[in-house]
């Protein structure tokens, strides 16, 4: 469902002396349908560039990224929209919205996005935000005056109102207490079990463990990171 | 699919001086595309090539026509130009002073775009046209007072119902959300990203606010000295720019 062939980034920065840093170098990896993939290393290991670059958010200089029948890396824009729009989903680490939008249409536009007529997208919207514990008295306000936390979960909603096939998640159990992490994980077991790819960060191990069935060791693909010699150029199972 | 618009090696020149030079592009049914640049980086003159506003010394502005078919819109006649501006063509200019007439009151201003396309019945135009101000949130007990009385926000917002009533595919925004201040910014994004999306519009969005072309384009070009240094996906460009002078742009933005 989603494949990765010898990809490899850099950046070149051209108004601080032309430096050109070589952030991912050369990893390979697939993952399957109702699969969960985890993308692990310490900070600063390449792990949010890469799931970037797989979006299509960061530019990818060799390879190819296949996410279903597009490649990512030469796929024109009109195609990077329809594929996020119908087959790729992304949980970010921020909420970025437009200012005074109510919560309930913020989680319902990917809906509306595809067709669905507006109060089958809010009922699906409802849902969401009643499962991840979001005040029904907030729904009407614009998300972003919330605190993190709540941003956090509205960008939770917003991510799972459509069933993508494939699905990238930044950090989705971060900054939440142990009841919505508990329905956050659940939301993604639920996601495996439709079948649909997915690639996650996670700091929080036992979270990692519970959804994820491999882990992929960034660091090893980072020149200059590579942190210990067994995780070169190779991913490693766990043992969940 | 097809390209609703085809732009190929579109140039002009002031004297010695270039406008904007080899410009390319297609865009596509429902595709929004923000043009971005400093002042004076040719911009605001493509735009003006493509809607018909200057002609361009070469190049083709191609327009997938409704009756014909596509169609070399700098070469047809101007009265075939000028039906399209007024029917599949919408142009929103940064004043809305420039693109209302501030004599006649707010529904005539929307009436009189109806009327121009052959609608003569009075009672129809008035339903239209008090329809399209709710639609852009001017209440409709203001549909007889010039636009002089509105703010500059309703100002804009009226000038968006005027282009719109005829149900144009194509809209030209010359830094639609510039000189309005931040809150009135915040509402009209809104509400276009909304008419968008519900209309299937295609639009080309010249603006030097950044956030502007994050929030409504989804592909981006980025043009220095009347040529188009970078162009791509809305967010990588702005996220991962790859050309000098985008990586200098998007890192000059002040942060709030």
């Amino acid at each position: 469902m989603i494949q990765l062939k010898d990809v490899s980034k850099t950046f070149t920065l051209h108004n601080q002396g032309s430096a050109v840093i070589e952030v991912i170098n050369d990893v390979s990896f697939d993952v399957a349908p109702g699969e969960c993939v985890a993308l692990t290393g310490a900070s600063g290991a390449g792990k949010s560039t890469l799931m970037r670059m797989i979006y299509g958010n960061y530019l990818t200089q060799a390879g190819t990224i296949r996410i279903g029948d597009v490649d990512i890396v030469r796929a024109e824009p009109r195609e990077i929209i329809a594929l996020r729009r119908e087959f790729l989903g992304y949980v970010s680490q921020f909420l970025r919205v437009v200012p005074r939008v109510p919560t309930l249409d913020v989680v319902a536009d990917p809906l509306r996005a595809l067709g669905v007529p507006a109060d089958q997208a809010q009922e699906r919207a409802r849902t969401l935000l009643a499962q991840l514990n979001i005040p029904e008295r907030l729904w009407s306000l614009s998300p972003t005056t919330f605190s993190g936390g709540e941003q956090q979960r509205v960008n939770i909603a917003r991510g799972f109102a459509h069933a993508y096939p494939t699905m990238l998640l930044d950090e989705p159990t971060a900054s939440l207490d142990a009841a919505n992490r508990e329905v956050v994980l659940s939301l993604i077991e639920e996601a495996k079990g439709r079948g649909a790819a997915i690639i996650g960060i996670f700091h929080d191990e036992a979270a990692r463990a519970r959804v994820c069935d491999r882990e992929i060791d960034v660091s090893a693909f980072t020149p200059g990171l590579s942190s210990s010699s067994e995780a070169v150029g190779q991913t490693q199972e766990t043992a969940a | 699919m097809r390209p609703l618009l085809s732009v190929q090696g579109v140039s002009k020149r002031y004297g010695a001086h270039i406008g904007c030079a080899d410009v390319s592009f297609d865009l596509y049914p429902g595709e929004v595309m923000g043009i971005v640049g400093e002042s004076g980086s040719g911009k605001s003159t493509l735009l003006n090539c493509m809607a018909g506003h200057i002609a361009p010394d070469a190049g083709k502005v191609i327009f997938d026509t409704r009756a014909d078919g596509p169609k070399d819109t700098v070469t047809m006649s101007e009265a075939q130009r000028r039906m399209l501006s007024r029917t599949d063509w919408a142009f929103v200019h940064q004043h809305a002073r420039d693109g209302l007439r501030m004599g006649v009151s707010a529904g005539g201003n929307v009436g009189e775009r109806l009327m121009a396309v052959g609608e003569r019945h009075y009672g129809d135009i008035r339903g239209k046209a008090t329809d399209w101000l709710e639609r852009v949130e001017i209440d409709a007990t203001r549909v007889d007072d010039r636009p002089t009385t509105f703010s500059g926000g309703m100002q804009q917002r009226l000038q968006i119902a005027r282009n719109l009533v005829t149900g144009p595919r194509l809209v030209f925004m010359d830094e639609p959300t510039g000189g309005l201040d931040v809150s009135v910014q915040a509402r009209l994004l809104d509400l276009l990203r909304g008419l968008v999306r519900d209309m299937g519009l295609s639009a080309i969005i010249v603006t030097h606010d950044l956030a502007v072309v994050r929030l409504l384009a989804d592909r981006l070009m980025v043009m220095k000295s009347g040529r188009v240094v970078e162009a791509g996906l809305t967010d990588q460009v702005l996220d991962d720019p790859q050309h000098a002078y985008s990586q200098l742009l998007v890192s000059s933005v002040l942060q709030v």
